[in-house]
């Protein structure tokens, strides 16, 4: 007994050490990573984040892992990759940081207010609208991008067209997000009907198998997953909220916060943003304007 | 042990039992065929849904998983050892005033979910300003609840001793320290050392909820690459299955390293055997009592 | 006190789902499991090899795990598409069953072998000496350690947390959009818990003392 579990046990140690795999990702869609030139000599006075971040000489920023086409991390090549990752990457770069000085952290939506009171993270970029309950714990530098509250229903429905034809509907959205908050709030459907998981991609799990009828969340995000499932899906294409994305960054840390604005607004004036939207969310052959930065 | 409850069977009765066994087995693989039918059916084994295993950089996540899961055994079991020897010698102590309070802490915190421990470090806590990681709280929950629940095991364990050793041992002379220490403890651990060891095992399932708080373990990662429809097209069913085979793998370890102490302690001449039936029966009733309260969750 | 008052009919009705997602997984896993300890202990081999490999498999495997098959595994093998609630009663039934299965057998075991040699020689089937004669006389041993996997049930249901089914566990979710101090919510809910075990506790240590005494 004793010898045979023995040899199981080295066994399944050998073959651990001499798993070979392969490298790579095998639908290689993922865009490539933006690449952005690095500022010299940054300094944010009266930083402590920054400060932080310098001291350990990287930067641990905050993004989703689980939102094609916004904020992705492949599991076969460990990268992230999507619209706010590189967002996450100019303000990086502009803050004077390598590209292989960020680590990137996923934190689902639930967790993002207390990742930045924990200081698990410098900033956060994944789809955070800003708003004013969130203003109490956390600030928010930008909006960087405006989305709107969609659905994501299966490419044959017909019955969804909005959210006024929800009655009756089982609908699915994130622990915690506006979305959901929204359905509940405005009564849009019942709330024995309103399912909730820790993330989107449960909820598109739930539709592709029939148990949920749409998903709700920014139509950002739904376009993302849309495109992953080849034809499977489609948005409804109407939206009824406005979402500014924005970046979460410690809630008494203004002068990174007028910093990271100041780097937005760069952005979106020398083409940059542009850039990065095109390559990323472009892709699915839809256009976004540029937001107005909002500071306060 | 359960041979006592029918008789050896004769012709007729093994005909009978084969029968049974038969109709039994088939209906056993029956359905089995129908689950693995349905497998095959909805293409769960295709060599696209398979390909995740071949991939470097998740095998090496896969280990780092494996690591995130045992360290957080490791640490939450020292922490719950420890935990539960302090609180079983308040326990046992002869003031009231530590008595008390020790009796109503452990009592408190076998009777809290440990779900809502770990909501309560990881998102309950930081309102008042104090920052755990998701590490820090799963191991932090999983020393109150396994620590309160081994703490019980210590006592019992301790309790169980013939009164004859602890007063051998005052006859001779020696302190109360010294006979818990001395005399006592060995005694008690080596008896108890099964009962701790499968409330070990309880530990290292819990660590799977740390799922829930977004502790970076084995089951979080299956969520992960099962749930991967860009590469994979959802490979859940096959990712699930080596997950589950890990946690499996590593609960049976554990289990069996509990057997090969038991055996070796039966050996042993050193252990008090508690021949007499009516103890004996107490202590397996009331060994089973803690035992069945650790043994889930 | 105010983030319970103000919310005590969240607290009420997540509390009242609790209970009832017990009471369905608890008279479920009874059933299942002592069934499964019946299946442990008869005269035919595979039978016992069956029981013996649910055991193993359902106890050395988290409820976690047992809750992400039914809930995001099971949904692909398309055969009958069930609720996140039914799921949740499917994986607490199915894996309490394990442990129900277990204290069963032991409270078997406890039941002096003269008893069953005894109803054996009356002539009394497999069926009615294990219904007639051992089963009662177990009940008073399996009586206190089945409490508590009862309590553990109860406590158990909170992992339903993460799958979308409502209970208490889910208050922070509610307490957090409402922007109330999630802090203090937990705290009630924890003392929900404590307030709806302590009492089962009392129970069991009750018949613990009474029934060890009695032998």
């Amino acid at each position: 007994m004793r010898v045979r579990t023995l040899a199981a046990v080295l066994l399944t140690g050998a073959l651990a050490l001499t798993a070979c795999g392969k490298e790579g990702s095998p639908t290689d869609t993922a865009a490539p990573a933006g690449v952005f030139d690095v500022a010299a000599d940054v300094k944010v006075d009266g930083s402590p984040t920054f400060e932080k971040a310098k001291s350990r000489g990287s930067l641990v920023v905050g993004v989703k892992e689980d939102q094609p086409g916004l904020g992705y991390k492949d599991p076969t090549t460990n990268k992230y990759s999507g619209f706010d990752v590189d967002i996450a990457r100019l303000i990086s770069a502009k803050l004077g940081f390598d590209p292989e000085k960020i680590q990137f952290k996923t934190i689902q939506s639930a967790a993002r207010e207390q990742a930045l009171i924990n200081g698990d993270v410098d900033y956060y970029v994944g789809t955070y609208t800003i708003n004013a309950g969130r203003k109490e714990k956390v600030a928010f530098a930008g909006p960087y991008f405006v989305a709107g509250q969609d659905l994501l229903v299966k490419a044959d429905n017909t019955d969804i067209t909005g959210p006024e034809t929800l009655k009756g509907k089982k609908v699915c959205s994130a622990t915690g997000s506006t979305p959901i908050k929204q359905i509940r709030d405005k009564g849009y459907t019942e709330p024995e009907n309103i399912l909730e998981f820790q993330g989107y991609s449960q909820c598109v799990t739930k539709l592709l198998d029939g148990e949920v009828d749409a998903v709700t969340t920014d139509d950002a995000i739904l376009k993302g997953y849309a495109a992953a499932e080849e034809g499977k899906l489609k948005v409804v294409g109407k939206t009824f909220s406005n979402e500014p994305y924005g970046i979460g960054l410690p809630k008494d840390d203004k002068a990174l916060r007028d910093k990271v604005n100041d780097i937005l607004q760069a952005a979106m004036d020398d083409g940059a943003w542009q850039k990065i939207y095109d390559g990323t969310l472009g892709k699915s052959g839809s256009s976004a304007e540029k937001p107005t930065i909002d500071r306060y | 042990m359960s041979m006592v409850l029918f008789d050896v069977p004769g012709p007729k009765a093994r005909v009978r039992h084969k029968i049974m066994a038969v109709v039994g087995v088939a209906a056993l693989v029956a359905a089995l065929a129908y689950v693995v039918m349905r497998f095959i059916a909805t293409d769960q084994f295709s060599s696209r849904r398979l390909d995740w295993i071949n991939y470097k950089q998740i095998q090496l996540s896969l280990v780092e998983a494996i690591g995130n899961t045992l360290s957080a055994f490791a640490v939450g079991a020292v922490l719950a050892l420890l935990f539960g020897a302090v609180f079983a010698a308040a326990r046992l102590s002869d003031h009231a005033w530590v008595r008390g309070p020790a009796a109503v802490v452990v009592e408190i915190f076998r009777a809290i979910p440990l779900v809502v421990m770990m909501f309560f470090f990881y998102y309950g806590l930081p309102v008042a300003g104090v920052k755990l990681s998701a590490f820090t709280a799963v191991v932090v929950s999983l020393m109150l609840y396994n620590g309160s629940v081994l703490a019980e095991i210590f006592r019992a364990g301790i309790n169980s001793l013939p009164k004859g050793q602890s007063e051998a041992a005052y006859a001779l002379g020696m302190r109360k320290t010294q006979v818990m220490t001395l005399v006592l403890l060995p005694q008690a651990l080596r008896s108890m050392m099964p009962t701790i060891i499968s409330q070990l095992v309880v530990l290292l399932k819990d660590t799977a909820l740390g799922f829930l708080i977004t502790f970076e373990e084995l089951l979080r990662w299956g969520t992960r690459i099962g749930g991967d429809a860009v590469n994979f097209g959802r490979p859940m069913i096959s990712v699930m299955i080596v997950v589950a085979l890990i946690y499996i793998g590593l609960c049976l370890l554990l289990t069996w390293f509990a057997n090969y102490l038991e055996k070796r302690n039966r050996r042993s001449k050193k252990v008090i055997h508690t021949d007499d039936d009516e103890a004996g029966q107490t202590q397996v009733a009331e060994s089973s009592a803690v035992m069945g309260a650790g043994s889930v969750l | 006190m105010s983030v319970l008052t103000n919310n005590l009919d969240l607290f009420l009705r997540a509390f009242g789902q609790t209970l009832q997602l017990f009471a369905i997984s608890g008279v479920l896993s009874l059933l299942l499991g002592t069934l499964l300890a019946a299946l442990r202990v008869s005269p035919v081999p595979v039978f016992r090899a069956v029981g013996a490999a649910y055991v193993t498999v359902l106890r050395n495997t988290p409820l976690t795990l047992v809750f992400v098959f039914f809930l995001f595994g099971y949904p692909l093998l398309e055969i009958v598409k069930i609720e996140p609630y039914t799921a949740a009663v499917v994986a607490l039934s199915l894996y309490t069953a394990a442990f129900v299965c277990e204290v069963v057998r032991s409270g078997i075991n406890t039941v002096p072998v003269g008893q069953a040699e005894a109803s054996r020689a009356l002539g009394l089937t497999f069926v009615q000496m294990l219904g007639n004669v051992v089963l009662p006389q177990a009940l008073r041993s399996v009586v206190p350690p089945m409490t508590s996997t009862m309590i553990a049930l109860l406590k158990n249901t909170t992992v339903a947390s993460g799958f979308a089914v409502f209970q208490a566990g889910t208050i922070r979710d509610s307490l957090s959009e409402q922007g109330e101090n999630v802090l203090l919510g937990l705290l009630w809910v924890a003392i929900g818990f404590v307030i709806l075990v302590m009492p089962l506790t009392y129970v069991q240590q009750t018949f613990e003392k009474r029934w060890s005494v009695a032998r």
